[in-house]
């Protein structure tokens, strides 16, 4: 895409970050629904996600079963006032189809499934206000929503949307950078460095993708899978309180 | 079957409590569980609430579109309010189309709305087959009962906190406003359930699930603006006219959480 606007400025991004800060604010905190078995809520940036889980139970209809494993099934969708622009459009478009697959698959490769054969886990996935960057926040909610619900995971896994702007390789692009950047690379890793998901458009060098997967581990590791922990921590250590705050 | 006699010992537990002059959430029977609504919480939307009734959540959020307007009224605005069950607020709300629950609450709602002529719609002329459409959606986060009561305050909360869009030759500068969307009162809602023979404000999840009948009233200051009976048991004539007074007798109760 060609861009007219300066994107870094003496080191600097638009709205003062370095290159691989993350966007503030950056809060996660779980058990924020009654009827979900697990739940989260992100708020990363200007992006406010509210993830519910259910399960495991029988899986409906009964054909889709599989004898061996949990079978999860994730649905991402926007509310119709999630964005600055139009009203949006009620139901699945394949945008949010593409994503809830990405994401799905993601939490097959964590989940213990079969520990749980001839279950289902439903993910739901609500974007109520977006800002770029909504798959990677919506799958780091998904997993501490997962924790929430008490699902036996191997790993702890998060995510980051990595980026390229004016040249150089930077974290968590927001907006503007994902519209006037020259790459986007959304990524998810375990603890242990597994890639979950990788999707990626534009244009990069070999070395700027090698650059831009060591410093996205790096920063789910030290930062996105930090904070799930932390988030954990917390709802166990207070009184729980299972609301939403906006 | 099974889940029918869970239902059965359920619902004579509930009239046993109910027969002792008990609710289950130790409620007297026409209290209020507590509300909590805040404003603005979705910079996107040029107006949007959250309400939590009890374990019930609800978003509200509105959007304004230049649209064209209906043929039979050419200087008309559209107001058009819509509900989505989300599906992480309930095991019991599926994916898909909306069923009819939620199709009958966002009636209900819309009903109510528009009868208080809350919103000018003379106002959203633009110019000739160009008028202002204001959307107004529901978002059931979780379903903890009572969702008309929610959904009345979430969707009047979003209206009172709506920003009038920037128009330039006639389409919307988006995140530009011009003041206010001009709200002239207040719906506010009354529901009531009736399980035996007793009628209870406000029902959580579980009496709503084993109530014989359920009514909602919506009322401004002045007016019956909606109404609407559901289940599958009745109301007496007197005792719907004593609710009516009680909507009356409470309006300003509930008024004035809105502001």
């Amino acid at each position: 895409m060609e861009k007219d606007i300066k994107l870094i400025v003496d080191g600097k991004r638009l709205d003062g970050r370095d290159l691989f800060d993350l966007r503030k604010p950056f809060v996660l905190k779980l058990g924020v629904l009654k009827n979900a078995d697990g739940s989260a809520y992100i708020e990363w940036g200007k992006n406010k996600i509210v993830v519910g889980v259910f399960g495991p139970n029988p899986v409906f209809p009964r054909h889709l079963e599989d004898p061996n494993n949990m079978i999860i099934r994730c649905q991402y969708s926007m509310t119709t006032f999630c964005s600055l622009e139009e009203h949006g459009r009620n139901g699945p478009s394949r945008r949010s189809i593409e994503i809830s697959k990405v994401i799905r698959e993601a939490l097959e490769q964590i989940v213990l499934r079969k520990h749980y054969p001839k279950t289902m886990l439903e993910v739901y996935i609500t974007v109520l206000q977006a800002e770029g960057g909504t798959r990677t926040a919506s799958l780091t909610a998904a997993v501490a929503a997962l924790v929430d619900a008490g699902i036996p995971l191997k790993t702890l896994a998060g995510a980051v949307s990595m980026g390229k702007i004016d040249g150089k390789i930077v974290a968590d692009l927001g907006k503007e950078e994902d519209n006037y950047g020259q790459s986007d690379i959304p990524m998810a890793f375990t603890k242990e460095g597994d890639l979950l998901l990788l999707q990626m458009d534009g244009k990069l060098t070999k070395q700027e993708f090698f650059n831009a997967l060591d410093k996205g581990y790096e920063i789910v590791n030290k930062k996105i899978i930090k904070a799930i922990r932390d988030a954990v921590e917390e709802k166990y250590s207070e009184e729980i309180n299972k609301k939403l705050e906006l | 079957m099974e889940n029918d006699i869970i239902k059965h010992i359920k619902r004579n537990y509930l009239l046993d409590l109910l027969n002792r002059n008990q609710r289950i959430d130790g409620r007297e029977f026409l209290a209020r569980r507590p509300i909590e609504i805040k404003s603005d919480v979705i910079s996107t939307a040029e107006g949007s609430a959250l309400v939590q009734l009890g374990d019930t959540q609800v978003l509200a959020g509105t959007k304004f579109e230049v649209v064209e307007p209906f043929p039979s009224d050419p200087t008309t605005g559209v107001f058009i309010t819509n509900v989505e069950f989300l599906p992480l607020a309930s095991n019991q709300f599926e994916p898909g189309p909306p069923d009819e629950n939620s199709i009958e609450f966002a009636r209900v709602v819309d009903r109510g709305l528009r009868s208080a002529e809350l919103v000018d719609l003379n106002s959203f002329y633009i110019e000739e087959g160009k008028v202002l459409g204001l959307f107004l959606d529901l978002y059931v986060l979780d379903y903890g009962g009572n969702l008309f009561d929610a959904g009345y305050l979430a969707g009047m909360a979003a209206l009172k906190s709506t920003r009038m869009p920037k128009i330039e030759e006639a389409s919307i500068i988006r995140g530009e406003y011009t003041g206010k969307l001009n709200i002239n009162e207040n719906v506010v809602s009354f529901t009531f359930v009736k399980i035996g023979n007793h009628i209870l404000l406000d029902p959580n999840l579980y009496e709503e699930k084993l109530m014989d009948s359920r009514i909602t009233i919506a009322l401004t200051k002045e007016h019956i603006v909606a109404m609407q009976k559901g289940g599958n048991g009745t109301f007496k004539k007197t005792d719907v006219q004593k609710l009516v007074e009680f909507g009356f007798d409470n309006y300003d109760s509930l008024s004035n959480l809105l502001g």
